[in-house]
């Protein structure tokens, strides 16, 4: 099998199912890093639960602000345009449907779109923070993911073994390995990475995929 | 007018009982975190307390499980970032010293603004189907399932503002805001440790986020000007 994609390929390649004029929320990891890649000529608006509306980039060392941060705890700036709420109101803007897209971490999803991603077995205590409400409440939920854990297991299972985090809300996940949709009548996989076969995605995902009949390589 | 402004964080935090239920505003680290009442809290050692917040592992409350005066914590997340070291409570909450109750971060927000505002309970669809369900009433509106969450208060909120006027009216400071001025709302007495103390009249009435009508307390941190 050739290399899985790496962290910022598949940062680049959610980012491009940002429409123009979008307003987006992402997760603590790897999501973060999809605001990076945003193609030109859009105009994606970054909402933080934290009560960030318009966040920039990261902020130049040295000139970080200690009272401007995301929710990943990183040090931001704001663009033009961008303003701060208190986090009832930042919630209201997740749990009311306002927020167009979510890319979130997971531990697992099921094939029924199911989620966990705040119970951290290891620890035995968890970090629930916005993920429930944003699971439920955004238009479109992605999720950004190693196809695999580190011992190679599969994290896309019939049914979740991890408490949930919300049950039927994922839209499309995105691994190192693939891009897979759930869809009423089960995972479709709509696109592979350079050198990886559907045969290769589906040895390493526990439920049956259906292939797209346009089943596309990653484009990077 | 009543002096609402203290000169000393121990004379701010003096009269907090042994198992008071307390708030505490502050996200992640730092921002909004009012680090200078929590370290009082600590100094005077009120015990089996119930603390309310964003995190109770890895933030500046860490030090109240370190002189272990806390017995339950009410936050939304107890690990912090990642691969850090257990923090004092996660060791505490795994020996079964603390109690815990989780909740979604959305959910806390709202609850403490029931609390605040008089709404006595709410229904939302996050937590359906989860563990967060559990022994919650359930009920359908417009074809979708709902749980019945309710509200929460607190003895007292400590909260961080960027500044005050001597009547307690705060405003604050980019992401310093997040949950201190709906905290403020919730708690018998709010305690604001802030950068700079006004004159009334300084501060225009459009700017205002939290009014003077909920902080019962102001606190300058000595040696922090305006920007």
């Amino acid at each position: 099998m050739k290399n899985p994609l790496s962290q910022e390929a598949m940062a680049k390649r959610i980012a491009r199912e940002f429409p123009d004029g979008s307003f987006v929320n992402l997760g603590i990891g790897l999501p973060t890093l999809a605001a990076n890649f945003i193609p030109e000529g859009r105009t994606v608006t970054f909402q933080s639960e934290n009560g960030l509306l318009g966040y920039g980039p990261f902020a130049r060392k040295g000139e970080e602000d200690p009272e401007l941060v995301n929710a990943g705890g990183e040090f931001v700036t704001l663009l033009p345009g961008a303003c701060v709420v208190d986090q009832a109101e930042a919630f209201d803007m997740i749990r009311g449907g306002h927020i167009d897209i979510s890319v979130l971490g997971a531990l697992e999803v099921s094939e029924d779109g199911d989620l966990a991603n705040w119970f951290i077995p290891q620890r035995g205590v968890g970090r629930i923070g916005g993920a429930m409400d944003v699971a439920t409440g955004v238009k479109k939920l992605f999720v950004a993911m190693t196809h695999t854990t580190k011992n190679g297991d599969p994290k896309i299972l019939k049914k979740c073994k991890c408490p949930l985090t919300a049950t039927k809300v994922v839209h499309t996940i995105f691994t190192d390995l693939a891009v897979i949709e759930v869809t009423p009548h089960g995972l479709l996989l709509k696109e592979v990475a350079p050198g990886i076969t559907p045969a290769e995605v589906q040895g390493l995902t526990e439920p049956r995929l259906m292939i797209a009949g346009d089943l596309k390589e990653i484009e990077l | 007018m009543i002096n609402k402004v203290f000169s000393s964080f121990q004379e701010a935090v003096a009269d907090v009982h042994d198992g008071a239920t307390i708030m505490f505003g502050g996200f992640i680290y730092k921002p909004g975190s009012p680090t200078n009442l929590i370290r009082a809290l600590r100094d005077k050692g009120a015990k089996n307390l119930t603390v309310v917040g964003n995190w109770c592992g890895g933030a500046d409350i860490d030090v109240l499980f370190e002189a272990r005066q806390v017995r339950k914590a009410i936050a939304s997340a107890t690990v912090p970032m990642s691969q850090n070291p257990l923090s004092p409570f996660e060791k505490q909450y795994l020996a079964g010293e603390v109690e815990l109750e989780i909740v979604p971060l959305g959910t806390l927000m709202e609850r403490m603004r029931a609390g605040g505002g008089g709404i006595g309970g709410f229904y939302t669809r996050t937590g359906v189907g989860t563990v967060i369900a559990e022994g919650k009433e359930k009920k359908i509106i417009n074809g979708k399932e709902y749980i019945l969450e309710l509200p929460l208060r607190a003895d007292f909120a400590f909260i961080r503002a960027r500044k005050a006027d001597k009547m307690g009216n705060l405003i604050y400071w980019r992401s310093q805001r997040n949950f201190n001025p709906v905290m403020a709302t919730a708690a018998n007495i709010t305690i604001a440790e802030v950068d700079e103390i006004v004159e009334v009249g300084e501060l225009d009435p459009e700017d205002i986020v939290t009014p003077s009508i909920y902080v019962d307390r102001i606190v300058k941190v000595p040696g922090r000007e305006g920007r």
